[in-house]
């Protein structure tokens, strides 16, 4: 029961964390901090997805954190090197 | 100037590898747990995504030599071709069946020709989703 609890309570602050990050998804002035904002969003859902499987007490979302985790990872890169060179995938001219 | 993303290569060259596995995971625990012919095809092509954004498209169309408009078109081929399979023995259109096998290495083995299929859906989902992704990108 006590475990039941602190469970929720991690629940409550994950999406608390994700809150605060949506704010700077919405309030941020450069576009670098928009990105970054949501890197660390996607960090977030994956230990929210994480506390969630142990309170339902199943094995069936562990392949979904490592998958959330390339997305992200490849998601991020590709908007770096948007904001950095204009073209996402390089080639020669 | 040139630019210099070495970390980014460095990483890629690990993480590439780690991918692949991961959908190699994903393809063949789709029977008995979550996973399957489309997500892993879709993790395979994110690491294929990955090669390009860090490689660029000339020195990966270099190394991996591979139409992706004709793996598309196999990979369909292959999923009907298990369909129709089922006519060949006087069953209905997209039979699936199932046997124990004796492997070498993995002892006795359950094999079912749904696998045949998820190969082709695999085929079809990698092909589409990298050929999508190059044509976006060749367009500017």
């Amino acid at each position: 029961m006590i475990f039941h609890t602190i469970l929720i309570i991690a629940l409550v602050l994950l999406l608390a964390a994700i809150l605060f990050n949506l704010y700077r998804v919405i309030k941020g002035p450069s576009s670098a901090d928009r990105v970054q904002a949501l890197d660390s969003v996607g960090i977030n859902l994956i230990a929210s997805i994480a506390v969630y499987s142990v309170l339902l007490h199943t094995h069936a979302f562990f392949d979904l954190i490592l998958l959330i985790g390339i997305l992200s990872f490849i998601g991020t890169v590709a908007f770096a090197r948007f904001m950095e060179r204009g073209a996402v995938i390089e080639r020669k001219r | 100037m040139k630019p210099n993303d070495v970390i980014l290569r460095s990483v890629t060259r690990v993480a590439a590898v780690i991918i692949l596995t991961f959908s190699i995971y994903l393809f063949m625990s789709g029977h008995h747990h979550p996973g399957g012919g489309f997500i892993g095809g879709l993790s395979t092509a994110s690491a294929i995504v990955l090669l390009y954004l860090s490689f660029g498209i000339e020195k990966v169309r270099e190394n991996i030599r591979l139409d992706f408009k004709k793996l598309a078109a196999i990979g369909v081929l292959v999923a009907v071709g298990t369909g129709l399979a089922g006519i060949v023995f006087g069953q209905p259109f997209l039979t699936q069946t199932f046997g124990h096998v004796d492997l070498p290495i993995f002892g006795d083995t359950e094999l079912a020709s749904a696998l045949i299929f998820d190969t082709g859906v695999a085929l079809a989902v990698i092909g589409t989703a990298v050929n999508i992704i190059l044509s976006i990108s060749e367009d500017r």
